[in-house]
């Protein structure tokens, strides 16, 4: 049978469209899709946009939501200028931006990186220079950012990124349950004081456990905390000819006294509790104690989200030898050289990380909400500084007594309190995270789990020697 | 040759009339099937409806150490989302999801034709070839992906993701469509041949209606698939293209309670495909059935 | 998964005709738009990854591109991680597809039955397929499994098992359970395809002849399920070896890497370590692998098939 060419007279069956048409459709549609440009619904319900757009990547923290949801008023600043966000979670978010970033792949015209990223980055050329922007911003005073922050963020003196919140470590716990325990926490306290502390409050049968401590791994979860604990003990992830030092005794004391630590008075589910979980427990009132970051107080002191509001008491990040551990971590915005909008997307920068905006956010959405460690003038505002009386202060001085060049005792090559700033450490730092977590669901010993991560970090030491 | 029909329709709750009186024995068993049938069902369907009922409580009653059952429901959480701008999501994931099954059925039924009606030599090799295409684990490829649609400025657009969807799903949809097309009975096509039919109105007048039920079970198989999927969502748009999953993930937040308004999201996110399981039933079961089999 | 045998017989002996020459064109031509589509779309990107599988290349330290061959592959395979990480996958791939099947043919078998409200009971059973993997990850991890708050072990609270942390001691488990919860109704639906074309007169035969129940389902129901069962191995193992998104979602293959699998672990590679050659090197392992296993399996298949067709 040969195949003629019949003329359209017998109607298409209707579960299938008419070929012609469609192929037509699909047709201009990729002619359409080929012209080469970010094709979304996002065009179609912001009403197509005249003027420019910029592309805004950040954390999906409760501080950056706030932002989101003023965003408006920057629009209505700028009628020009229209934003578009892509909020993830953090690990998923630094995978997006660094992936773009490191590739210019220009999908983002301002993303939200950290002190991590920042010198590393502004060394390769990736980030632009944002100090002749910030020159010619009046009343911006980056001077009225935390000098630690400034310090971290800057590569060769000028600033690559600014600050959205900044955070240091410390120890919050339960005043009203020490009160009626006739328990005394010292305002610089020392590990050992703090698990004989853990100890007498931990109560299961109670629901109450002694203290709170991050075990889910990720560099930037458990490995934050552990990471203080090991510079506080002395130790330190390498000499100076990069010899691995995970397996020396200073940092096997360290390690082995947060594993039992969390394993006798620590949450339940702790292998994968992170900030969030911690948050959650200490926040419910079923913990006594809860070291983590200074940016806790947003959700533990905010009536809403938090049964224990109003009920905490703070101290400095426990230390063993006397030196101020606590970490630094900034969450900052900066702009990917890629950018074709340099200037639109520094005006949203600038307005997010302003003092009108911090003053926005407590008047708008209620003080607690408000970025907390990144501006001295924030906590000279009469509401802030009388809501934050409690940790304010213990904020700031704990930001001021971080020394990201010199963290440790001894000597090391690299700088940065609780990480790294070497490229190779969100892997490395994941993959020993990992092995603390899995020494805290006591799957193995503190010290198998070091004597693995002192391979993985003997691996990329040796690619520095 | 074997004596055939039209393929039985996996419909259940018509049973073939020509079956015998049932005794009085089997009824009984029933009773208790029915029973496990339903505890079971319950059990399967117990987490969806937990999500959902989740979604209406506040996050305090959520992070409760006994789960409340009885709790004065609220729809704040899916203010929440709403407020979050949840539409150019839903338009994306609509978009991506409708066009992509089109251009699978497109494409893969006139492959399945070739497949099954009109053989061709080394039929297993194709079908082991597309099949095979499902075995590379996307994970990998994802950098020279992401790198390809960067060097042709299709990051962050729509119809980059129509085109992988169209590939993900494309085997699936041939495997599919070939039984179909294999269940046209063999007395159909002589009777078209012998009146001396072209081609074309062979195809459209006699088989394509027999295998419509195919397209569309095929058809909402393609579109579960692609309205679900997350990895190369995630990682090749950004605020433009960004699809339904991209926006939950959105919700998990690193800091402070979200149970509830994430049980919210996932409940607005996933109800579109539910729902249209639910209706589609019996094009869903013909279709993961790859149409009743001889 | 189909017979091949008699409707193709039935088509051949009418239209038979040489494959050469214009014929076969034309008998190829409708094969070719999709066969392009998928060679362009799937094989293009496989080659990249092939070519950066022989490079050295971390995309955070711009400019350290540069040739290395087989040396990613070598440390791929003294990776024990990566050992590790392959012993997860093949668990949860066969353990999630085993048990669902017997899941499975255990609800087909009351679904074929006839009770009272069996549609919505179909209609439940259905559900968990049709959720989001993303949705449903987040689901189990949160309001389910959850120590403290999650439903499952208030559950079973009564049975003195208190706050067990699924995630933090048996993460492979609890992924396996996810992924086990949204995959039965595949399997069920397709045994009961199976069930409902079952021939019903022999089994009543059978039935008056005496046989129990028992019997008649391993003499004649399993054989001619047998297929189906296949089929559903099949499927299940193809989009189970590559299922991601629970990984990611419950348990960030944690902790340490006892819940990884291998596209969790190509990922951690890939956006964690921006490894780019590494988890190329690993992609093509798993392709290779996964070719050599679906071959043989694909073989069985369709020797069974071909093979119960002659002998039905």
């Amino acid at each position: 049978m040969t195949r003629r060419d019949a003329p359209l007279g017998a109607t298409p069956s209707p579960a299938v469209l008419n070929r012609r048409t469609f192929l037509a459709g699909a047709a201009g549609g990729a002619a359409l899709a080929l012209t080469g440009c970010s094709i979304g619904a996002k065009q179609i319900f912001t009403g197509g946009s005249s003027g420019t757009t910029i592309a805004v990547a950040i954390v999906s923290n409760s501080q950056m939501q706030d932002a989101i949801s003023l965003s408006h008023l920057f629009e209505r600043e700028h009628p020009n200028i229209h934003l578009n966000f892509v909020s993830l979670p953090e690990n998923e978010a630094r995978a997006k931006i660094t992936t773009d970033v490191s590739t210019q792949g220009g999908e983002f015209d301002v993303v939200m990186i950290s002190n991590y990223e920042t010198p590393m980055w502004s060394a390769n050329g990736w980030l632009v220079n944002l100090q002749p922007y910030i020159n010619a911003t009046p009343g911006y005073d980056a001077n009225d950012f935390l000098p630690q922050l400034r310090a971290t963020l800057s590569h060769k003196g000028d600033l690559y990124s600014v600050p959205f919140y900044g955070e240091s470590s410390f120890l919050m716990y339960r005043k009203d349950l020490m009160a009626k325990a006739g328990i005394k926490v010292p305002l610089r306290p020392t590990w050992n004081q703090v698990g004989e502390i853990a100890a007498r409050m931990h109560n299961e049968k109670k629901g109450l456990v002694g203290i709170c401590l991050r075990g889910d791994p990720g560099w930037g979860e458990n490995l934050a905390p552990i990471d203080t604990v090991i510079n506080s003990f002395g130790g330190r992830w390498y000499d100076l000819a990069w010899q691995a030092q995970l397996t020396s005794p200073e940092v096997e004391r360290a390690v082995s006294m947060y594993v039992s630590l969390v394993q006798k008075y620590g949450e339940p589910g702790a292998p994968s509790a992170g900030f969030s979980e911690c948050a959650t427990h200490y926040g419910t009132g079923g913990a006594a104690m809860w070291y983590d970051a200074t940016s806790a107080v947003s959700t533990i002191e905010d009536p809403q989200s938090s049964s224990v509001a109003g009920r905490n008491g703070y101290a400095w990040a426990p230390t063993q030898n006397g030196r101020p551990s606590g970490w630094l971590y900034t969450w900052s915005l900066a702009i990917p050289t890629t950018c074709p909008n340099k200037q639109a997307a520094w005006d949203f920068i600038a307005w997010m990380t302003s003092k009108s905006y911090i003053k926005t956010v407590g008047e708008t959405l209620g003080w607690s909400h408000v970025p907390p460690g990144s501006r001295f003038s924030s906590y000279q505002i009469p509401q802030y500084k009388k809501l934050s009386a409690t940790y304010g202060p213990l904020t700031l001085q704990s930001i001021n007594a971080t020394n990201t060049a010199h963290p440790t005792v001894k000597p090391v090559p690299y700088t940065g309190v609780q990480f790294l700033d070497i490229p190779e450490f969100q892997d490395l730092g994941t993959n020993v995270s990992e092995q603390m977590s899995a020494a805290i669901a006591g799957q193995k010993s503190a010290a198998a789990a070091l004597s693995q991560s002192q391979l993985y970090a003997q691996d990329v030491g040796n690619t520095y020697k | 040759m074997m004596a055939r029909s039209i393929t039985a329709d996996p419909e259940l709750t018509t049973p073939a009339p020509k079956r015998p009186a049932v005794r009085p024995k089997r009824r009984r068993n029933n009773t208790w099937v029915g029973i496990l049938g339903w505890l079971l069902g319950i059990l399967f369907f117990f987490p969806v409806l937990w999500m959902v009922i989740t979604s209406f409580k506040t996050e305090a009653q959520t992070y409760t150490s006994t789960p409340s059952i009885v709790f004065s429901p609220t729809l704040e959480q899916y203010k929440t989302v709403f407020d979050s701008g949840i539409w150019p999501y839903f338009a994306n994931s609509a978009f991506a999801t409708i066009v992509s099954t089109f251009f699978v059925l497109l494409l893969a039924t006139p492959c399945a034709f070739a497949l099954s009606l009109r053989p061709v030599k080394k039929t297993r090799d194709v079908l082991f070839f597309f099949i095979s295409t499902k075995m590379l684990p996307i994970v990998a490829a994802i950098i020279p992906i992401y790198i390809a649609a960067r060097d042709l400025h299709m990051l962050d657009n729509i119809f980059t993701l129509v085109i992988l969807y169209t590939a993900m799903n494309l085997p699936i949809a041939v495997w599919m469509m070939r039984s179909f097309f294999l269940e046209v009975p063999g007395e159909l096509l002589e009777a078209a041949e012998m009146d001396g039919a072209p081609l074309r109105r062979t195809v459209t007048e006699v088989i394509l209606p027999v295998v419509a039920p195919g397209l569309a079970a095929t058809a909402l198989i393609c579109c579960i698939f692609a309205w679900n999927e997350f990895f190369f969502a995630v990682n090749l748009t950004a605020t433009q293209a960004a699809t339904v999953p991209v926006f939950l993930v959105g919700f998990i937040s690193s800091e402070g309670l979200y149970f509830a308004q994430l049980c919210a999201a996932a409940t607005v996110a996933t109800l579109p495909v539910i729902l249209a399981g639910w209706v589609a039933q019996r094009q869903l079961v013909r279709g993961l059935s790859f149409g009743a089999i001889k | 998964m189909t017979a091949i045998a008699p409707p193709v017989a039935s088509a051949q002996r009418v239209r038979a005709r040489p494959d050469r020459g214009r014929q076969g064109w034309v008998r190829r031509a409708p094969l070719l738009p999709a066969l392009i589509f998928t060679i362009i779309v799937t094989q293009l990107p496989f080659l990249l990854t092939l070519w950066y599988s022989l490079q050295s290349w971390s995309l955070v330290r711009p400019g350290s591109e540069h040739f290395v061959g087989f040396a990613n592959y070598v440390a791929v395979f003294q990776d024990s991680q990566f050992w590790t990480t392959a012993l997860n996958t093949v668990i949860m791939t066969v353990g999630s597809v085993l048990i669902a099947m017997l899941l499975g043919i255990g609800l087909a078998l009351i679904l074929d039955r006839k009770f009272i409200g069996r549609g919505i009971v179909r209609t439940l059973l259905i559900t968990p397929f049709l959720v989001m993997p993303v949705a449903a990850a987040l689901t189990w991890k949160t309001v389910m499994l959850d120590p403290t708050y999650g439903i499952v072990n208030w559950v079973l609270r009564p049975l003195g098992i208190g706050q067990f942390d699924w995630i933090g001691q048996v993460p492979l488990l609890s992924v396996m359970i996810e992924m086990i919860w949204q995959w039965t109704p595949f399997m069920m639906l397709l045994v009961l395809a199976g069930l409902q074309s079952q021939p019903k007169d022999i089994v009543e035969a059978a039935g008056v002849d005496g046989a129990k129940p028992l019997g008649i389902f391993r003499e004649l129901t399993l054989p001619h399920l047998r297929r189906y069962i296949e089929l559903g191995f099949v499927l299940g193992a193809i989009y189970l070896i590559n299922e991601f998104d629970a990984v990611y979602m419950m348990t960030q293959g944690g902790p340490g890497i006892s819940s990884a699998n291998l596209p969790f672990y190509i990922y951690q590679r890939a956006f964690l370590g921006f490894e780019v050659g590494q988890a190329a090197a690993m992609g093509v392992i798993v392709v290779v692998m996964t070719i050599i296993v679906a071959t043989f399996a694909l073989r069985l298949i369709f020797k069974s098939f071909s093979g119960t067709e002659q002998a039905a």
